[in-house]
């Protein structure tokens, strides 16, 4: 029977991880992460869960405690955001390197300075290529959904890496909205029991981790990194449709809403593209054939697919919630002109920077992108490539 | 030896053979290396207590030498080491000078 509840981004998650029963878990409070974290500490104390949970002193300890507790064979979980994110930095890319399946969600906050707490996704596009996969999602069923599979790839033999489980902060993380939880039995079962690779605690077979790779090998490593990295979309697939087979949800690499005869389009990550979706509707109604593509898994980056899913379209716009100082258009942007520059046939491309520090995403904000892409469509010419939506002059 | 290409490294840098330590070499590193005088050594061994690596060589409990397929040359040993009446048992000397 599918239960349906009406919860918060973070009561989701949290309650995704008290069905999983992690073995560890070591997380430092960062709003707007600390109800996830919270909740689930109370699932360790009220005996609901078996996990082992460590409090410590910073996030940067967090991730190296899961790091430890990881390497030593457990089934690790922890959770941050913005600046936190930025504190885990160094240990971001010791967690991949050693191939530590750790999944982490992300509740997508700003970075300082100025201080702020609100929405954007400076902080996981920040560690967009530090060798995690990286998963999006649109609202509460989406990151409750992402986090259950997070497990299944990350924990794949071929592929023993980390996972960060991204979703908007407040937007999703502290709105109430509609969800269906799996029994916890049916979650269990999904994730399965976890097996541990070369354990540190399996003292009949001593293993070292963390030894010093110097010039003559550690290119070697990172060359046998990017190829664990390539087999990661056929494993989200697999584990996208065996999910739909239990859930009814169906996944894949990106949303594919209304684009296969669409003429314009949005590229955008997260909770605005909830916001896009009714948009794009009204103008589907006006006889504009408008679509959406909202990118799921973003690392690895699936450029072929989402190249082939866009390149008949006229003009697209690709919508980033985070800047790119200095690098001219932001981290969306250019992996969308990447996935298109092999096609001789292409749509026009513009750029819009929404939505940083929380700044509200209004439906007028799309209707105004997609009132432009009707004329770039009509005229060939593009006034502005890049440009900021919602500042004021 | 022949290296071991990308498509055979262990994934995420793991030794998982143990002591395997004693097959990476590290007395290439050095620059300088020490030379044992005999006549000046009181066996305090000093220089075997110092050493962070294993490279001073000891038999019958007597220092005889040093080990340079490990010793990389970091002096502890010549400054720890008391001689005898001031004249000092291990001096460093510049690699293949």
């Amino acid at each position: 029977m599918v239960k349906v509840a009406a919860v918060t981004g973070n009561e989701a998650v949290a309650n995704a991880f008290r069905q999983i029963d992690p073995d560890v878990c070591a997380a430092y409070p960062i709003t707007p992460q600390t109800d996830m974290m919270q909740r689930f500490s109370s699932f360790v104390s009220d005996g609901e869960v078996g996990t082992e949970m460590i409090l410590v002193e910073s996030e940067h300890s967090a991730l190296s405690a899961c790091i430890g507790a990881s390497a030593a064979g457990g089934r690790v979980v922890t959770a941050t955001c913005g600046p936190g994110l930025a504190l885990m930095w160094e240990m971001l890319f010791i967690a991949s390197g050693m191939r530590l399946p750790i999944v982490m969600p992300v509740v997508n906050r700003s970075l300082s300075a100025p201080l702020n707490i609100h929405c954007d996704h400076s902080d996981a596009m920040g560690a967009r290529d530090s060798g995690w996969i990286q998963l999006w999602s649109e609202n509460a069923q989406e990151a409750y959904d992402n986090t259950i599979q997070a497990f299944r790839i990350a924990e794949h033999l071929d592929i023993r890496l980390p996972v960060m489980v991204c979703l908007d902060g407040f937007i999703i993380s502290h709105s109430i909205g509609r969800i269906e939880y799996l029994e916890d039995e049916e979650v269990k079962q999904f994730v399965g029991e976890y097996k541990p690779l070369n354990p540190l605690l399996d003292i009949e077979h001593p293993t070292s981790y963390g030894p010093l790779i110097l010039p003559d090998f550690y290119m070697e490593y990172r060359r046998a990194h990017a190829e664990v990295m390539s087999k990661v979309p056929e494993v989200v697939l697999n584990v996208t449709k065996e999910f739909e087979k239990l859930s009814g949800r169906k996944y894949g690499f990106f949303e594919n809403y209304r684009l296969n005869d669409a003429e314009i389009g949005l590229v955008i990550l997260n909770s605005a593209a909830g916001t896009s979706k009714d948009v794009i509707d009204e103008f589907r109604e006006r006889g504009i054939k408008a679509g959406l593509l909202k990118p799921r898994l973003y690392r690895p980056f699936p450029y072929k697919e989402i190249g082939n899913a866009l390149k008949h379209l006229k003009a697209v716009c690709v919508l980033d919630r985070a800047d790119a100082f200095g690098g001219s258009y932001g981290p969306l942007f250019i992996d969308i002109l990447s996935s298109l520059y092999f096609h001789t046939k292409k749509p026009i491309l513009i750029n819009k920077i929404y939505g940083l520090g929380g700044r509200d995403y209004l439906p007028e904000h799309a209707e105004l992108v997609m009132n432009e892409l009707v004329e770039i469509a009509k005229s060939g010419k593009v006034k502005s490539v890049i440009e900021y939506i919602g500042v004021r002059e | 030896m022949k290296l071991k290409g990308w498509k055979e490294v262990e994934p995420g840098a793991t030794v998982t053979e143990p002591g395997s330590s004693k097959k990476f070499k590290t007395g290439s590193w050095r620059t300088f290396k020490p030379k044992f005088i005999e006549e000046n050594c009181i066996q305090c061994l000093y220089c075997w207590i110092f050493c962070p690596d294993m490279a001073v060589r000891l038999e019958n409990s007597k220092m005889v030498g040093f080990d340079f397929e490990f010793c990389k040359g970091c002096g502890i040993c010549a400054l720890e080491c008391p001689g005898k009446k001031g004249n000092k048992a291990i001096v460093m000397e510049e690699e293949g000078g």
